[in-house]
């Protein structure tokens, strides 16, 4: 379960003016529930996901994740409760001298699995994702599509039980998109949580679920089995 | 620490290592430059120390004794100054030898000349002690001590010799230290530098990283490693080849230079790299542990 408690988030650094990026958030994302969060440029949904990654510390208010304060948590324990966490990014962050099981094994490897379990783990996500026969293939051959599936399987190899994913389909064509969404719907009905930052109106109405409409830092609609919001 | 987390940070130091080969390479060639030298100038200073040592002890203090003096007198005046404390030995030298050394120096050439003082040596008051110090900068302060000694006339001693000697001992001694530390501070910076270009090589790994949830310690553990690793190959690179070219330079003063082996003889191999193997090592990995650490404080925070 997520919980935002009043908070708020207050950029000082690039600009003179103070920028408030989230503004007295209040929210509650429950355990195995899929749900968007859409909103304009600037609305504050990727400093959301940063808040979650602890990549970003709240100026006020409390986080809880899986009933852990994480605005009180200690940095050295910051790695830890990160790999409760999957993450998927428009630009895909794959490395490009790794091939797909390098890439997707990588993510087990630094957080010092052993390779027993690896070589179990890595085929199983990648068999999930769609990717079995393309697990020699470097990023450069794949496709959009298949890298964001590749990024998927990454997120997914550690068992995370909240996978955040921003903008997943920002660089894809409606048909790649749509199979990324049902991927990830797919990975939702086992049971993990997954948060999903978009753009894509098509996609948020097509998918009927809890849509979590945010501007100026706040959320301004939250409803569920519902379609993207027009907020102006 | 378990033993496959060690062997990842190990793998991931010698991957970034052939990843930035050409970085790497100038690292260990910069540091293997800096050691060398150090080499070169720890195996000059200890050399020129041992032949200043050599030729500090053929620098000594000669005194003579009060006319009419007893040899025993003077046996138990040696005895005194060859219990005090800095006197690496002491030699006499009778009023007879004296005579046959002034003979061999002086009339070689026309003996005839000295049959004239057969039956009486004109040196009879001139027994004397040659006394050598441990070290020469406390000659001042024990030629004080003899001119106060009951019994003796006359203390000769080279003050320019001595000063001249000392002062050469620690100019070298200073030189080197200041140039060894320079190339030292180089090496620091370069690898470090090293260091921070894998660093911005790896920037999307270790955000990767972060986002995965690796541990500190696992992200920067291989930067340690990487600048052990340089640290190592830049160490055992110049000893290997100094060691090759002392040894060497060794037989060639032996063999070709045995003329001058009163003055010019070097420390035989073992005996230098007994403190030059374990200090070079020690400051290839000082100097990769210190250059990394320094580099992923400034470029890798937390």
């Amino acid at each position: 379960m997520i919980i935002f408690e009043h908070v708020s988030k207050t950029y000082d650094k690039a600009t003179d003016r103070e920028t408030k990026a989230v503004r007295d958030l209040n929210l509650k994302i429950e355990k195995g529930e899929f749900v968007f969060i859409v909103g304009n440029s600037g609305s504050g949904k990727t400093t959301l996901i940063r808040l979650l990654l602890k990549e970003i510390e709240a100026t006020s208010g409390r986080i809880r994740v899986n009933g852990i304060d994480i605005t009180k948590m200690k940095r050295k324990m910051v790695p830890r409760y990160r790999r409760h966490l999957g993450v998927v990014f428009q630009d895909f962050r794959l490395l490009k001298d790794k091939n797909v099981y390098e890439n997707v094994a990588f993510a087990q490897r630094v957080v010092v699995t052993p390779t027993r379990e690896i070589r179990k783990r890595v085929p199983e996500v990648l068999a999930m994702v769609g990717l079995s026969s393309k697990y020699k293939s470097m990023p450069n051959q794949l496709s959009g599509g298949e890298q964001q599936r590749v990024a998927i399987a990454r997120a997914l190899v550690n068992h995370p039980e909240i996978l955040l994913a921003d903008e997943p389909t920002g660089n894809m064509d409606p048909g790649n998109a749509w199979q990324i969404m049902k991927l990830l719907e797919e990975i939702n009905q086992t049971g993990t949580t997954v948060v999903v930052v978009t753009h894509s109106k098509e996609i948020v109405d097509r998918m009927k679920k809890r849509v979590i409409t945010m501007k100026r830092g706040e959320v301004v609609t939250d409803r569920e089995e519902s379609g993207y919001e027009n907020e102006d | 620490m378990r033993i496959s987390t060690l062997w990842y940070c190990i793998r991931q130091g010698f991957h970034s290592i052939r990843k930035n080969k050409l970085f790497s390479l100038a690292s260990v060639g910069t540091m293997a430059i800096c050691i060398f030298l150090f080499c070169i100038f720890y195996a000059m200073v200890t050399n020129v120390q041992f032949m200043v040592r050599n030729l500090e002890n053929t620098v000594g203090v000669t005194v003579f004794f009060d006319e009419g003096i007893s040899e025993e007198e003077i046996f138990a005046i040696g005895d005194v100054i060859g219990a005090r404390e800095g006197v690496a030995g002491l030699n006499y030298i009778s009023a007879e030898e004296a005579w046959e050394t002034y003979q061999k120096d002086y009339f070689h050439e026309a003996p005839e000349l000295a049959e004239g003082f057969a039956k009486d040596n004109p040196l009879a008051n001139c027994a004397s002690y040659e006394i050598y110090l441990e070290d020469l900068a406390d000659q001042d302060a024990f030629v004080e001590y003899l001119k106060n000694v009951d019994g003796i006339r006359r203390v000769n001693y080279s003050k320019i010799a001595a000063d001249g000697l000392s002062g050469i001992n620690n100019l070298v001694g200073y030189v080197s230290m200041a140039i060894i530390l320079i190339l030292l501070a180089v090496a620091v910076f370069l690898i470090s530098n090293t260091i921070a270009i894998t660093i911005s090589a790896r920037k999307e790994e270790i955000r990767i990283m972060r986002m995965i949830g690796a541990t500190n310690f696992l992200i920067r553990a291989p930067f340690v490693v990487e600048g052990l690793i340089i640290g190592a190959f830049g160490a055992g690179i110049p000893l290997t080849v100094v060691y090759y070219a002392y040894g060497y330079a060794v037989r060639f003063c032996l063999s070709r230079l045995s003329i001058l082996s009163r003055i010019l003889t070097l420390l035989p191999v073992g005996q230098v790299f007994r403190v030059l193997v374990p200090v070079s090592l020690g400051l290839g990995l000082g100097i990769g542990l210190f250059g990394s650490i320094f580099s992923i404080r400034k470029h890798l925070k937390a």
